[in-house]
């Protein structure tokens, strides 16, 4: 029995108890991601969405991109590279797990766009003949591990 | 969907001059993959709310499609609406009505 991925333990620290299964599947997440970083891989909208509501804000929207598109993918980079660097840790401190979990996200984010998720997706029975299906569990994968993330950081 | 009621800042000590007639309203839009746990965390954590402030925004953002969770200058929405798109939610920012 392995239980919680992520516990908050009385030090204040994170442990993370993960299988080498899991670690092995995790470790090269980060990396394909930062590949597609800084393409026009349309997967990555939602890493970089639009800052006004309105379309006709076009001068400002520019002006966001210019001043804060590059620091908005570096954190999105650090993240990656946190979560990369501890794969193999037993232990984390609260700004490495703010960093996994910032990854956790990046990666749903990206992953969910391509599988065009929807809100009912999440209660209907996954059809095994369905080419996504392997991507989709991990997807969910990713979903659990990242309740935990949450969860272990809101215990403080 | 009710009428959108600005969201106090609650930063004490900032001297910033906020627009009293048409602040920014910094709003936060429904999304299938982003987890209602992790909204909630994420406004605790960026905006100080208390965990019963953020539990009912993010049912506002689930329930109703969206939710203003920050007002105020331009600039200032803008680095909320920067803080929210680091965290990966969908934020954007407009002026009220």
């Amino acid at each position: 029995m392995i239980g919680a991925r992520i516990k908050r333990t009385r030090r204040g620290d994170y442990q993370l108890r993960l299988p080498v299964e899991e670690r092995d599947l995790l470790r090269s997440l980060p990396g394909q991601l930062r590949d597609l970083l800084g393409t026009d891989d349309p997967s990555l909208h939602r890493l970089f969405p639009p800052a006004y509501t309105d379309d006709s804000e076009h001068e400002h929207e520019d002006e966001y991109r210019r001043l804060m598109g590059n620091d908005l993918e570096e954190h999105h980079r650090q993240a990656l590279t946190v979560m990369e660097e501890t794969v193999d840790a037993d232990r984390l401190d609260e700004e490495q797990l703010a960093g996994w979990l910032g990854a956790l996200n990046q990666l749903r984010l990206v992953l969910g766009t391509r599988l065009d998720v929807t809100e009912d997706m999440y209660e209907r029975e996954m059809d095994p003949d369905d080419p996504s299906a392997p991507a989709f569990a991990l997807y969910t994968y990713l979903g659990w591990l990242q309740e935990q993330a949450v969860a272990a950081l809101s215990d403080g | 969907m009710s009428t959108p009621m600005p969201v106090e800042l609650e930063e004490p000590g900032t001297e910033e001059v906020i627009e009293p007639d048409r602040p920014w309203l910094v709003i936060v839009w429904n999304d299938p993959i982003n987890l209602m746990s992790y909204v909630t965390y994420v406004f605790q954590k960026l905006f100080g709310y208390s965990r019963e402030k953020a539990t009912k925004l993010m049912l506002d953002v689930h329930h109703k499609g969206r939710a203003i969770v920050s007002s105020g200058t331009r600039e200032r929405a803008e680095l909320d609406v920067f803080r929210l798109h680091e965290h990966g939610l969908w934020a954007t920012m407009e002026k009220s009505e």
